[in-house]
């Protein structure tokens, strides 16, 4: 625990940073490269290297177990709740035009929902398999 | 509202289950969740397949995107007769489920396995519905990996290793699959079926396209287990759970041979029509292979749901068969078939899952003598299993009948000689589980066995009459089949 310092800084240095990359990487995501898949793997990926260095049970402190494993469907809900919103406003399943006033601002709005949906989805599976991996034989 | 995104609801309600299934993390509230959303299915498909009778196929495009560039969900007579047939099986099975899996599940893994159920559910719907060549992978590999997770799930180890196995041949099937549509892709600039059947016109000889269909077939015949291609299959049916193994059994192979009409006859019909490739000529060797050489097998299995997992391949290889005959009879025969072989297998593997359900074993020495204890469900496994012979009276024989007719269609009076000849087979294996069952003096297993409870018996029974209702009454299965066939051969000119 004494040789691991180096570790333990840098550390609480990167990942404030690594969670400002995702969210970056996610909102960017309309204009550029990146979304939700990628915004969603740097997030889990900012779970997992806290769990390496600081131990699993303080990872699942902070991202408790419970919370991850509803992630998974909640991001689907998320996605799949968008799609059934723009039924119920009387257009076709997944057509976003109709979420605001105007149909660019509805379709802005519509993905930028989806895209978070698959974030959500994307960082819970992620971190789910890695602690079902990390606690196999405990 | 309702009634113009019916296409829509087809998939995402099961979809919306699933997630909610696996927010309620308890089994018996997650089953409840299925078994609505399971019941309101057939009617979204018995909707969609009124409205394509009265006018023609449907158009449902998804976001609001116009179908050559957007996705196309697609629905005529060929698909919305499988959707209803998938919806169906799916919703008969649910209050069978609640008995079964709650013996051979561990409880904390009871929502998951119905959020999964549902997920497979949702795949195999989208991959029958959609219009959109990738698309259609999309939901295959929403499907399998439900269906790997779903056999994992079994209460013996070797289930683990089945859906590994399973997972290896699907996976290359899946792949075969992209690199076929990513040939055809390369070659029309559209992944839209309707629109790349119409541009295939002029190039159906390239070798890009040629290549692409071989690799189509083959990914495909890999995920309908097509001899010999099935080596992933009786496995995967022998060691999954029982419900697993009943809804897997009835839809998952039908839907991919679905996909083997649509490339065969619609999307690369006019490639398919010039017989460059003697595709047609390969697959009907093969079915015929899968009818005789799984037949074969299946009479020397000891465990009974791997025998029943070795004759859906022979099965498959009459629906195969009716597929490579390429004229009306033989295609109604084809398509009638998959109807009549997911009530008929349905049925089977639903009374053997009440057996395991009271005995906890399918091997057959346990069997022995259960007839007398489980007279009711060994009645219905016995009439289902007449049935699978092709019996006149039962829906096995009205399937053969189209295809000795499709044979005969063609002057080719060996094949329809063979089709009977390969019914014989099944007389034996079907005989020597009712001799086993009913004429054996009763085994120790077997002396603990009782009545399953009704939730477990009626829809065992409902499948079974519906295979003796429709043996009589043709006209909605055949009728169907019919038109459909007739859709697909006009593609195929």
């Amino acid at each position: 625990m004494k040789l691991d310092v180096i570790f333990r800084v840098a550390a609480k240095i990167f990942i404030p940073f690594m969670l400002v990359f995702a969210l970056y990487v996610q909102f960017h995501g309309d204009f550029g490269p990146g979304g939700g898949f990628q915004a969603g793997v740097v997030a889990a990926a900012m779970v997992i290297f806290y769990a390496i260095i600081f131990g699993l049970d303080a990872a699942q402190k902070i991202f408790p177990p419970r919370i991850i494993e509803l992630m998974v469907p909640a991001g689907v809900a998320i996605f799949a709740g968008v799609g059934v919103a723009s039924l119920f406003l009387g257009n076709d399943y997944l057509d976003y035009s109709p979420l605001m006033h105007d149909p660019v601002h509805g379709q802005h709005i519509g993905i930028l929902l989806v895209e978070i949906g698959v974030l959500v989805t994307v960082a819970g599976t992620m971190v789910a398999i890695f602690y079902s991996f990390i606690g196999r034989g405990r | 509202m309702i009634s113009a995104n019916l296409p829509a609801l087809q998939v995402v309600l099961p979809l919306l289950g699933a997630v909610v299934c696996a927010f309620l993390q308890r089994g018996v509230y997650a089953w409840g969740v299925a078994l609505i959303v399971t019941a309101t299915m057939p009617f979204v498909a018995a909707g969609l397949l009124i409205q394509v009778m009265d006018g023609g196929p449907i158009s449902y495009a998804l976001g609001g995107w116009a179908p050559p560039v957007g996705i196309e969900y697609r629905v005529d007579v060929v698909n919305a007769f499988l959707l209803l047939l998938v919806s169906l099986i799916g919703a008969i099975i649910m209050p069978y489920a609640k008995a079964s899996v709650e013996k051979e599940i561990p409880a904390d893994r009871q929502a998951w396995f119905y959020a999964i159920y549902l997920l497979c559910l949702c795949g195999l719907l989208g991959m029958a519905i959609t219009g959109d060549a990738f698309n259609v992978f999309v939901f295959m590999e929403v499907s399998s990996l439900a269906a790997y997770a779903l056999i994992a799930m079994g209460r013996d180890r070797r289930a683990l290793l089945a859906a590994y196995q399973y997972l290896i041949m699907g996976t290359i099937g899946a792949t075969f699959y992209v690199i076929g549509v990513g040939l055809l892709y390369s070659m029309t600039g559209t992944l839209n079926m309707a629109d790349m059947a119409s541009r295939l016109g002029g190039i159906e000889s390239s070798r890009a396209v040629l290549a692409a269909m071989a690799f189509l077939t083959v990914g495909i015949s890999l995920k309908l287990a097509l001899f010999p291609l099935h080596v992933w299959l009786p496995n995967a049916y022998a060691y999954a759970p029982s419900i697993a193994t009943v809804f897997l059994a009835a839809t998952a192979t039908k839907v991919a041979v679905y996909l083997l009409l649509r490339y065969f006859f619609t999307v690369l019909g006019t490639v398919f029509a010039q017989q460059s490739l003697p595709i047609a000529e390969i697959v009907m060797l093969l079915s015929l292979a899968a009818m005789f050489g799984a037949s074969i097998v299946a009479v020397f299995q000891e465990n009974v749901k791997r025998m029943l997992a070795y004759s859906s391949v022979a099965q498959i290889g009459y629906i195969t068969l009716g597929i490579a005959l390429v004229n009306q009879s033989g295609l109604t025969g084809g398509i009638v078939h998959l109807f009549n072989h997911a009530l008929m297998k349905g049925a089977l593997f639903m009374a053997i899952g009440a057996v395991f359900y009271q005995i906890g074993s399918v091997r057959l020495a346990d069997l022995a003598g259960i007839g007398k204890r489980m007279p009711i469900t060994m009645g219905a496994f016995a009439l289902a299993g007449l049935s699978i012979i092709g019996v006149p009276g039962t829906v096995g024989f009205i399937s053969k009948w189209y295809l000795v007719l499709g044979a005969l269609e063609h002057g080719w009076w060996w094949l329809a000689f063979l089709i009977v000849a390969s019914s014989l087979i099944s007389v034996v294996y079907i005989g020597r589980l009712v001799e086993v069952i009913w004429f054996k003096p009763v085994s120790a297993a077997a002396k603990r066995a009782k009545e399953p409870p009704l939730s477990m018996l009626l829809p065992t029974l409902l499948l079974v009459a519906a295979t003796l209702y429709f043996g009589f009454d043709t006209s909605a299965t055949a009728g169907i089949a019919a038109m459909a066939a007739d859709w697909l051969l006009v593609g195929a000119r």
